[in-house]
């Protein structure tokens, strides 16, 4: 994937990037790759986000911990059973501490699992574009495209006024 | 136009204006450090030094170097690491409950707050270690069965307390760590050499692309939504492992929320004790400023107030129960050997936390430093009060007995403070302390238009 064309453009301004992104994607640019100092969700909207699937690692993470703990105390209180005080050997509440336990631990994990997935983390190789003030100040919107598409984005991104462009290859 | 106005930023940070003026200003604090850190760090080394061979000589020697002895079975040990789970307890409430809450004035401490919750559950789990002597049968403590297939038993408070601590360090730690990764990226693009190599490997090759930080933020929001029951649970099941016992002074159905409070009293008082020296060494004014100080010594004085209530609560029941021996608990508890340490816990916790309700108080950081050292100290004799006076006086008096603490047993809690501040220290050295990326959410992002309108620049003066 790295050897494709594309054009990074960096911006000083929350709302030139904005509209740079919804101009290009009028234009039927619909692979570009946003980057911002912080969470900023104009840009989100712009892109048109939905809602992100890391909620399914987190509900099914949260309820296997449920289960996993539930039969695990279960299982070792039947197993060798030891009748204490009369209580029954499955005995709820006694156990609530550690089935809530389990159940926040599997889903936190599970959690960061999907977000490793899901945004393709951790991926350490350099990467060939990208503009070390992204992580400072600046907005930038790397486009994929070659030939005239190339030249179509260019112009679309140079209307926005951007500090810098560059074109090359970001990394996959 | 997509982008509205926004009200962001328009007054807890007042003096912050630039997006890239937040990195200046916070990895500005990871540069090579200067004399006072040096001097801290040196101390903590050495006090690590003497944790180490104090813990190593009562490995040698035996628990008897203790002053642990029946009928005080728990004494300094498990004091201190009620404290430290409970030291942790803000850092969460900062990090999670607030975050939840959308409170404005978190994003500039919550960094340095999640840290020391960190760091206090890495010291408070140490202390149980410590505490069953034989260290080569630590292990136990994990839950397997035995040679005979026997397991633990899973219904006792202090298997709970298992849980219910590895489970607290780990989500906590991957909390902390998730968020510095943004963090640690904006360190990597400014730093050279061996530290970039470093920075480049923990911040997992981080870029901010609208598709790392769309599902960032989702997965953030849930683990903040794990994490805040997660925190009431904690120092609850650490209540439990005296209230499910019939000891009185410790069977009481109050212990839960009253330890719950406790917790985020001391831990609010403890980040004020790290934040304003953090503050003045690295010349952070423009980021933690007297209206952050006057939000968390709020949040002290309410706590303040509960914990105080649970106080009058509990000595109005053993009176108002009748029961003759939860009295005489209770009447020692006040008047006994152990009168001292009640008193120190009373006026810290209960009286000193007064003065916060001036306003001249509040935003008086020297006053505030000195308030959180009163109530760091009181809430460590509290638990001090709980556990011992409650176990040196139980129900025969046969059995009273008087636990006076050793020298191995101070020189551990002495260390146990170095131990957190050296984990501290390096973290103010390696770690953005401050949350870059969070805070400059809630500053007003830099706008074209708004810039041109004000005849350019503007915006940014």
């Amino acid at each position: 994937m790295s050897t494709a064309q594309g054009i990074l453009a960096s911006y000083e301004y929350l709302d030139s990037t904005v509209d740079a992104i919804e101009n290009l994607r009028k234009a039927g640019f619909k692979n570009l790759k946003v980057y911002a100092p912080y969470p900023e969700h104009h840009i989100e909207h712009a892109l048109g986000y939905g809602e992100s699937p890391v909620r399914v690692f987190t509900l099914v993470g949260a309820l296997t911990g449920t289960a996993t703990g539930f039969a695990f105390t279960s299982w070792t209180a039947v197993d060798w059973p030891l009748a204490v005080g009369g209580k029954p050997m499955i005995s709820i509440p006694a156990f609530i501490p550690i089935v809530f336990e389990m159940t926040v631990l599997f889903g936190a994990l599970s959690t960061v699992i999907g977000l490793f997935i899901l945004s393709r983390l951790p991926n350490i190789k350099p990467a060939v574009v990208y503009d070390p003030e992204f992580t400072a100040g600046r907005y930038g919107i790397y486009v994929e495209a070659d030939g005239s598409r190339l030249e179509e984005a260019r112009k679309i991104m140079n209307a926005e006024e951007p500090i810098e462009l560059r074109e090359g290859a970001a990394d996959a | 136009m997509a982008v509205g106005t926004q009200e962001r930023g328009a007054l807890t940070h007042p003096d912050v204006h630039r997006l890239d003026d937040v990195n200046r200003d916070v990895l500005k604090v990871l540069a090579t450090p200067g004399k006072g850190w040096w001097m801290l760090f040196g101390l903590a080394v050495a006090g690590v030094g003497l944790f180490l061979t104090a813990w190593g000589w009562q490995i040698y020697k035996g628990i008897g170097v203790s002053g642990l002895m029946s009928p005080v079975g728990w004494g300094v040990y498990i004091t201190t690491f009620v404290f430290w789970v409970g030291i942790a307890h803000s850092g969460t409430l900062i990090s999670a409950i607030l975050f939840l809450f959308r409170a404005p004035w978190r994003q500039s401490i919550y960094r340095a707050a999640e840290a020391m919750t960190v760091f206090a559950v890495m010291t408070a789990g140490l202390f149980p270690l410590i505490h069953v002597g034989r260290l080569w049968h630590a292990y136990w403590l994990i839950p397997y069965p035995n040679s005979r297939f026997l397991w633990p038993n899973f219904k006792s408070p202090l298997v709970w307390d298992v849980f219910a601590v590895t489970t607290y360090f780990t989500v906590s730690a991957v909390f902390f760590y998730l968020g510095t990764v943004p963090d640690v990226a904006a360190a990597r693009d400014r730093a050279v050499g061996l530290r970039k190599k470093f920075y480049t490997v923990i911040s997992l090759g981080w870029q901010g692309t609208d598709q790392q930080w769309h599902h960032f933020g989702k997965a953030y929001v849930f683990l903040a939504a794990l994490a805040t029951p997660l925190v009431l649970s904690v120092h609850s099941v650490v209540s439990w492992d005296f209230a499910m016992s019939i000891v009185p002074g410790w069977h009481a159905t109050i212990f839960a929320p009253y330890f719950v409070a406790g917790a985020i009293f001391s831990g609010v008082a403890m980040v004020i004790t790290l934040t304003v020296p953090l503050r003045k060494i690295f010349g952070l004014e423009a980021y933690l400023t007297t209206k952050h100080y006057d939000a968390m010594a709020k949040l002290c004085l309410f706590t303040s107030m509960i914990v105080f209530y649970a106080y009058l609560s509990e000595f109005f029941l053993a009176w108002y129960s009748g029961e003759e021996i939860e009295r005489s608990a209770f009447w020692n508890r006040l008047f006994g050997t152990y009168w001292w340490a009640t008193w120190i816990m009373l006026v810290c916790n209960g009286f000193v936390p007064i003065m916060l309700w001036f306003k001249r108080v509040r935003h008086s950081i020297p006053a505030l430093f000195v308030i959180s050292i009163f109530v760091n100290i009181g809430m460590w004799f509290e638990r001090y009060v709980i556990v011992v006076t409650s176990l040196h006086h139980e129900y025969m008096p046969f059995a009273w007995g008087i636990y006076r603490p050793s020298v191995t047993e101070m020189s551990i809690l002495l260390g146990s403070f170095c131990w957190f501040g050296f984990w501290f220290l390096l973290f103010t050295r390696l770690i953005p302390p401050i949350a870059i990326q969070e805070l400059k959410e809630v500053l007003p992002p830099p706008m074209r238009k708004k810039a041109k309108a004000h005849d350019g620049g503007e915006a940014h003066a």
